[in-house]
């Protein structure tokens, strides 16, 4: 019988890789989706790289419960929080920049230095929109002139429960969720294709930081599948659909009609009036010299 | 005295039928419960489910907060639970605390539900600790301001201890106190009862002295309405049919939020009791935002799309 000693020294039989299982990121937590499926991503370079969960529409309509009971507690955090949330996940994204950047290098095909730069272009961003948190109310807020014995006072509020289908790709992502979540929205992404490699890491990084559970969700899968019933759910506020295909566009914007919800789309310019898109206005008249 | 022939309603008598009745199997009771929940109900089924789940719904509101304003809007709801779908059916019952019950049968019968049976809470809800005479009197009080159904408590703590007799003493003195003016439900606090066996056993002690219903907790303590308590207890009431050929409803009550768990019920009841027992007649679900997710589903099979809550009413 060989020795334990001999086993573990044993060179012919190579290690086994432990694979990462991908999952769904809904409420705080890491649930398979609830249909059980899951696609394929490959690359003509690496050949099979992994199996995400291929979301149905029954995780989406969970992630919106989640997201919906979460908005309230995010929205009262004061701005300070919220910025200062953001930033300690931006500086867990530097610690872990380097993963990230293998992962889209191995699941997109572009070279490790392309790969690297979209990372460090991504975490800056995400700072960038971080600044925002405590000077949206100085920027898109006003105090009116009216006529009469009143102050009149125009203050920005966040929706509600927003979904997101950004592109295939890390940064489109980062680019579509720090807008919407940093005046106090909650976010449902719906990430296609290959970019759920990167962005199920970044879940784990979201998974150990300070956001609280479900301020993020993240659904991994099929834009054509889940789209449209996000567009028709009457519990999502707004809609960035900045990574759908144009001919598709105008049959979500149909979709949404029956709620009013708010459908945009961004190239990718980084900008205030993103974070804007989805937030309202809300205006208060107070009595005075009466 | 006699009590269907079965005992003769002393202590000795009690103890005897109780220590002779089975134990329950507690895993298998679990893993049936378990199973039976996976049961995956769809389309048209699914449409029957949640319109009967909602006829069968006892819309409750049990705060110390409770005002007149918030029963009548209750009762509203109880009528016409989607005030823009006549189709969907009136809930089985309103329960409210005792001082509420005129305040709602008052306001069921201006709007045109007279249908809708108005329940109270008796017998010092939800602890029961009281003198019998205040028991009496407070279900007394109820029935007088209109209460068709009256939900008493036992006294736990007598249960407990082994005291089968004074429980089963209570039951029958407000069995007489209700007469034919009302429906009695025996309220068990399975919570607190510990074990499955002594959710047999107060069932059989419930249903021998008269109960026409007999009801799972007063939702105050968790865990409420779990459903291999809730298989228990319609194994009880089927058994006790076959005994007596007297058909005993069954309603759980706390912990039921949504339309999942509601399904979970009346398959619950299907498979244990029967379909005889899935009418509003012999079975209740006492809860108070079930209704609204209920209503959600609804619209989500007419619409074809989900229904946010911003569409239900707030109570």
């Amino acid at each position: 019988m060989a020795s334990p000693k001999k086993r573990s020294t044993n060179k012919s039989a190579p290690r086994l890789e432990v694979k990462k299982t991908f999952k769904l990121f809904i409420n705080g937590a890491f649930p398979r989706s609830e249909s059980g499926r899951v696609y394929e991503v490959s690359s003509n370079k690496s050949g099979f790289i992994a199996n995400p969960c291929l979301a149905s529409r029954k995780d989406l309509r969970d992630a919106v419960v989640a997201a919906r009971a979460a908005q309230s507690g995010w929205a009262k955090a004061t701005a300070y929080n919220r910025g200062q949330i953001l930033y300690r996940i931006a500086e867990m994204l530097e610690g872990r920049a380097d993963q990230f950047a293998s992962e889209i290098s191995l699941a997109s095909g572009v070279t490790a230095k392309k790969a690297h730069d979209e990372v460090l272009v991504a975490i800056d961003r995400w700072v960038w929109y971080a600044g925002w948190s405590d000077k949206l109310s100085a920027a898109f807020g006003a105090t009116n002139p009216v006529s009469g014995p009143y102050y009149n006072f125009t203050i920005p509020e966040p929706q509600g429960v927003i979904a997101v289908a950004p592109a295939e790709s890390f940064l489109a992502f980062i680019d579509a969720i720090a807008p919407a979540i940093v005046s106090g929205n909650t976010v449902v992404a719906l990430v296609p294709g290959s970019a759920a490699i990167a962005v199920m890491s970044f879940a784990e990084v979201l998974a150990t930081s300070d956001l609280p559970a479900g301020v993020i969700n993240i659904l991994t899968g099929s834009h054509d599948e889940l789209a449209p019933w996000a567009a028709s759910h009457m519990d999502i506020d707004g809609f960035d659909i900045s990574g759908i295909d144009k001919k598709k566009r105008s049959e979500i914007k149909v979709a949404g009609a029956e709620n009013l919800k708010r459908i945009h789309s961004f190239d990718g310019a980084l900008s205030p009036t993103r974070i804007y898109a989805f937030m309202e206005a809300k205006t208060v008249w107070h009595p005075i010299g009466v | 005295m006699s009590f269907y022939g079965i005992v003769d309603g002393t202590e000795s008598s009690l103890k005897h039928f109780l220590a002779q009745l089975p134990g329950v199997d507690q895993v298998g009771a679990d893993a049936r419960a378990a199973m039976l929940a996976t049961r995956s109900i769809k389309t048209t089924s699914k449409r029957w489910a949640i319109d009967t789940a909602i006829s069968m719904v006892d819309l409750t509101t049990l705060e110390g907060a409770d005002t007149p304003g918030k029963v009548r809007a209750l009762c509203s709801k109880a009528v016409r639970p989607d005030p823009t779908d006549s189709t969907v059916p009136s809930v089985g019952a309103i329960c409210v605390y005792n001082d509420m019950v005129a305040i709602a049968r008052t306001h069921l019968d201006a709007i045109g539900g007279k249908h809708v049976p108005v329940a109270a809470v008796s017998t010092a809800f939800p602890s029961g600790r009281a003198s019998m005479e205040v028991k009496i009197q407070d279900t007394q009080d109820a029935i007088e301001a209109g209460a068709a159904e009256i939900d008493m408590v036992i006294d736990r703590g007598a249960f407990l201890s082994g005291q089968f007799g004074l429980v089963f003493d209570e039951i029958v003195k407000i069995r007489e106190v209700c007469g034919d003016r009302a429906h009695l439900k025996v309220i068990f606090e399975t919570g607190e009862l510990v074990t499955y066996d002594n959710v047999r056993k107060a069932s059989y002690l419930a249903m021998l002295a008269g109960a026409d219903f007999i009801k799972t907790s007063t939702g105050k303590v968790a865990p409420a309405a779990t459903p291999p308590v809730v298989l228990v207890m319609l194994e009880a009431v089927s058994d006790f049919y076959q005994m007596t050929q007297r058909r005993i409803g069954v309603k759980p009550a706390g912990g039921i939020r949504n339309t999942k768990d509601a399904i979970k019920q009346l398959v619950l009841v299907n498979e244990t009791a029967g379909p005889e027992w899935l009418t509003p007649e012999y079975f209740r679900i006492g809860a108070s935002a079930l209704l609204n997710d209920l209503l959600m589903q609804r619209m989500k099979m007419d619409d074809g799309y989900y229904a946010s809550p911003n569409y239900v009413t707030i109570d």
